[in-house]
């Protein structure tokens, strides 16, 4: 046998320059956009510091025309007193109606679309579904306000709202259309293609065996399939509904078109009447009067209401979250991912 | 495109540094060499010993009659007649493709889930055709187990309780289904190992503590037939071994029906076995007789292992 | 029997499927045959009430101040303005999302940064675009930023391309990353191995032989991040001056355009809808039909290039 075989090459250098480089200017990328958007929290939340600072918790309360102390605000900008005087309860009311409105509706229905979908429709209609939920996911928010006002609007101005109803309301508020039920149909219509498909997709992520296991075992096609898939599909459903949420949170173009540009929040004293009186939420707040902040306290109230969105779209994501720890225990196919 | 000269390769001459190897490594001389093939024993399993067991009385329960089964255009069981016993356990084996499973498939009617498929012949139930029971009625007397263990993502409870909770009419509560539980649990001789942890998650158990856990499932229905779609083929000799015990115990009350590929597994537990080939059945016998004496020569040739 | 003698429940229970099972079943259909109709009602009325207002003169007329609304031209700026604001969010974020996606699949070392980094790009994944807007409009306004936009004496106007496009990049990155990651991740360890073992360095492994097979991946992750951006109105109304024919500022050549600022379609409709300053219903009608036409071009692309994903099977 050769002498070499019984010896070893000495080791080579070890190449790690061009690696340890790639890694150190990829690794500072990553840390930049991070950082930034981090920084862009912080900035939010210190903006609307001043707003908070002043109104106290009663921030978050109501009492006094939303309209009125925007006006007053904005108007002391430029002079010497600073007015921060903001009480966002209308609004706030108003965005949780619309948003737990459309949620609402739109979960039972996406849900039962999505178990359509992917188990029980023919196969023609099943290939014709998934574009068309795709075409309802990508159609622009503006498009949706547009055939709101332009259609839905009008036909609830003209079918729904009696000269009674008018009258009634008269003092307050007039009823023009522009309504909390029309917010929330589009609304509805807007954020269920996005938990369509996430519900979709968590449904198909379950093991067929499963379901074998139960047909079986003698349970209908229908009673297994929720039982089992739906079952295992919670993960995915928490994440659609997440997902979902925050998009109709955030929703400040279509709402501002179809739900009135009043800030005024839907008294459920009014009994039905509810459903057609204007509402305008947080973020049509903010659209809305985007002229007329230069600098000063407009600039605060603003960013104090932006302060409470982005809070409220963190908290979902952590709810979320938290509500699929405990599901994990039971699976370890864990549905659909995030 | 990088257009410089390549890095050399490292190569061996005359300057080139070597490290001497550690002590304990050594290099042997030779390889071990293959042992020759005369030497080999030829592999027979019918001599060794089985199992008398006392005789059980058996009835008929299920009746095979002619049937055929294609999928498309595609004929995958052609003319089988078979009985199903109560009290014995009823081997099909064959060559993979050779329709075994479908036609298991077929007793409870799984086949209808895939479109393409058409049955002629007749399957009858204690004298009734199957084809006119309700489909979720038949499949809980007539019950399956399958190749993968396949517990529900759920509790062990859950997961025996299921057809249980199916099949009341109100929502019963979880006392009154325990001891119905416990039973299952006991039959598929489970019980011992799980009693503390009726709540755990199933999918923590091992592969062979799923399968019993599936076979308690089943039996939580107290079905009449059972049907098994090569339980133990995703399972280790320890499990198998639990699990055919557990075959061979419940063939008193139960009618078996067993798809396996392993013909020492059918030798071992099956009273009656059928041979198919190609769709066809192509021998019907006692156990004993089919491996020891098989009349067809195509079936001394599968299980003297000239093919499979 | 049961131990506790109560009837065990007969295993051929008449019907199995119950009233409840066949109202959820005729529910389920129901909704599935809603939403196919719905969505067949948006297409046509669109398209309908486009021919009957969009005149093809309108895609090449920049709009006109008039009195009659057809005197008022078309919307070739809005269109060119679309189409710029997407081309300046995308090349921002592409090459951003790539670097991060390419960076949590293939290092994440400390795997708490890796955390963090995830736990970020989501958060924003589903922030308001309102939010950002707003924050666009302050930090375009800083002194040291001035050079992206306009300057009327002295302050900076905050409201240019460079304003939109970099805020609606943050809508498109987190879709972007997500993709080129499942991407990345879809391509088996033995393609890494092989050429780790040929001698090449991590950052030419991923450079010439990962990103090209996830390409597909990076594509459909840019059209959909796309078609986010083409859809937002909230930042574009607030960032990019909302001028109804491109205003460029200053004397360098395609700078000058992106320091200016413009409309979009989504912004054209937006103000001449009937809740808008103008108030010309037919012009928004038209401008939807166009806008409604590229977002469903831009699927169509997403569907084969997902095709073409799906092709490339990794066995």
């Amino acid at each position: 046998m050769a002498v070499v075989d019984e010896f070893l090459l000495e080791a080579e250098e070890p190449r790690f320059s061009e690696d340890q480089r790639a890694e150190l200017w990829l690794g500072a990328l990553v840390c930049g956009v991070v950082i930034a958007l981090l920084a862009m929290v912080v900035f939010i939340v210190a903006q609307g510091w001043p707003s908070f600072a002043h109104n106290g918790l009663s921030w978050f309360g109501s009492g006094g025309k939303v309209d009125d102390q925007l006006t007053r605000i904005a108007q002391s900008g430029g002079s010497g007193k600073a007015v921060y005087t903001f009480r966002a309860w209308p609004l706030i009311w108003s965005t949780f109606l619309t948003t737990a409105g459309a949620v609402v509706i739109s979960f039972i229905a996406s849900l039962f679309v999505a178990v359509f979908m992917v188990e029980f429709a023919p196969a023609p209609l099943q290939r014709l579904l998934e574009p068309v939920i795709r075409l309802l996911a990508s159609v622009p928010s503006v498009v949706y306000g547009l055939i709101g006002v332009l259609v839905v609007v009008p036909f609830i101005f003209h079918h729904l709202i009696s000269n009674q109803m008018q009258a009634s309301v008269q003092p307050v508020i007039s009823l023009s259309g522009e309504s909390l039920l029309a917010a929330v149909v589009i609304l509805t219509f807007m954020i269920s293609p996005i938990m369509i498909s996430i519900f979709a997709e968590g449904l198909r992520a379950v093991p067929r065996g499963w379901l074998e296991g139960s047909i079986a075992l003698g349970v209908n096609r229908w009673r297994s399939f929720w039982n089992v898939a739906v079952l295992t599909a919670r993960p995915a459903l928490i994440s659609g509904t997440v997902l979902a949420t925050a998009r109709a949170l955030g929703e400040a173009v279509m709402l501002s078109m179809v739900g009135g540009t009043v800030g005024f929040a839907p008294n459920p004293a009014d009994g039905l009447l509810l459903f057609v009186e204007p509402t305008r939420g947080l973020s049509a707040t903010i659209l809305q009067n985007n002229d007329e902040f230069g600098s000063g306290p407009m600039k605060h109230t603003l960013f104090a209401i932006a302060a409470v969105l982005l809070f409220s779209s963190l908290m979902l994501s952590l709810t979320g979250w938290a509500a699929k720890q405990p599901m994990k225990r039971y699976f370890n196919v864990g549905g659909a991912a995030a | 495109m990088d257009m410089t000269q390549p890095k050399p390769v490292r190569r061996l001459d005359a300057d080139t540094k070597l490290v001497p190897l550690p002590r304990h490594i050594r290099i042997p001389d030779s390889l071990p060499q293959d042992e020759p093939r005369s030497n080999r024993q030829p592999a027979s399993f019918v001599s060794s010993a089985r199992d008398e067991r006392p005789l059980v009385p058996t009835i008929d329960r299920m009746r095979i009659e002619q049937v055929s089964i294609d999928y498309g255009s595609k004929r995958a069981v052609r003319e089988v007649s078979l009985p199903v016993r109560q009290g014995e356990v009823l081997g099909l084996i064959g060559p993979s493709g050779c329709g075994k499973t479908t036609l298991l498939r077929s007793l409870n009617r799984l086949t209808e889930l895939t479109r393409s498929a058409h049955l002629s012949g007749r399957i009858t139930l204690d004298g009734t055709d199957i084809s006119e029971l309700e489909p979720t009625a038949l499949r809980r007397r007539v019950t399956m187990l399958f190749q993968q263990p396949n517990p529900f993502p759920m509790s062990i409870f859950d997961n025996v309780a299921y057809v249980l909770r199916e099949q009341a009419k109100r929502k019963p509560r979880r006392g009154a289904l325990r001891p119905q539980v416990e039973e299952a649990l006991a039959h598929a001789g489970l019980l011992d190992e799980v009693k503390d942890n009726l709540d755990h998650p199933a999918l923590r158990l091992s592969g062979g503590q799923q399968q019993r856990l599936c076979i308690a499932r089943a039996l939580a229905a107290r079905p009449e037939v059972l049907l098994l779609d090569e339980p133990c083929s995703a399972l280790d000799p320890q499990s198998t071994t639990v699990i055919e015990d557990l075959i061979v115990k419940l063939r008193e009350e139960l009618a078996i029906v067993i798809v396996t590929h392993n013909l020492q597994q059918a030798y071992r537990i099956a009273d009656h076995v059928a041979f198919m080939y190609l769709g066809e059945l192509v021998e019907y016998a006692p156990a004993r007789t089919l491996f020891a004496n098989p009349k067809q020569d195509r079936t001394r040739e599968y299980v003297s292992g000239a093919f499979g | 029997m049961s131990a506790t003698g109560a009837p065990l429940p007969t295993s051929a229970d008449g019907s199995p499927w119950r009233l409840s099972d066949r109202l959820g079943l005729a529910f389920a259909w129901l909704m599935g045959l809603l939403f196919c109709a719905v969505c067949a009602a948006i297409v046509i009325f669109l398209v309908v009430q486009g021919v009957r207002y969009l005149r093809p003169d309108m895609l090449w007329t920049n709009p006109k101040v008039g009195f009659n609304e057809n005197e008022t031209g078309g919307f070739l700026a809005e269109i060119t303005g679309t189409v710029l604001v997407t081309a300046t969010a995308l090349v921002i974020a592409v090459p951003l999302g790539i670097g991060v996606a390419v960076w949590l699949t293939e290092y994440g070392r400390p795997t708490a940064l890796a955390r963090v980094v995830e736990s970020t790009v989501e958060m924003f994944a589903g922030a308001p675009s309102i939010v950002l807007a707003l924050f666009g409009v302050i930090v375009f306004q800083a002194p040291f930023l001035a050079f992206l936009s306009a300057t009327t004496q002295g302050h900076a106007y905050g409201k240019s391309f460079f304003a939109a496009g970099a805020m609606l990049s943050l809508l498109a990155l987190p879709i972007v990353v997500a993709n080129v990651r499942e991407g990345l991740r879809a391509i088996p360890d033995h393609v890494r191995e092989v050429s780790y073992a040929l001698g090449k360095t991590k950052i030419t492994t991923i450079r010439r032989v990962l990103l090209p097979s996830a390409r597909p991946s990076v594509i459909t992750g840019t059209m959909i991040g796309a078609g986010h951006v083409i859809g937002d109105t909230a930042i574009i109304v607030l960032l990019l001056g909302g001028t109804y024919t491109a205003q460029a500022v200053g004397h360098i050549p395609l700078l000058n355009v992106l320091r200016g600022t413009d409309s979009t379609l989504t912004s054209f409709i937006y103000a001449n809808a009937p809740t808008g300053e103008l108030n010309q219903p037919q012009k928004a009608y038209a401008a939807a039909v166009v806008l409604l036409a590229m977002v469903f071009l831009l699927n169509v692309v997403v569907d084969i290039s997902g095709r073409k994903a799906r092709e490339l099977k990794w066995t």
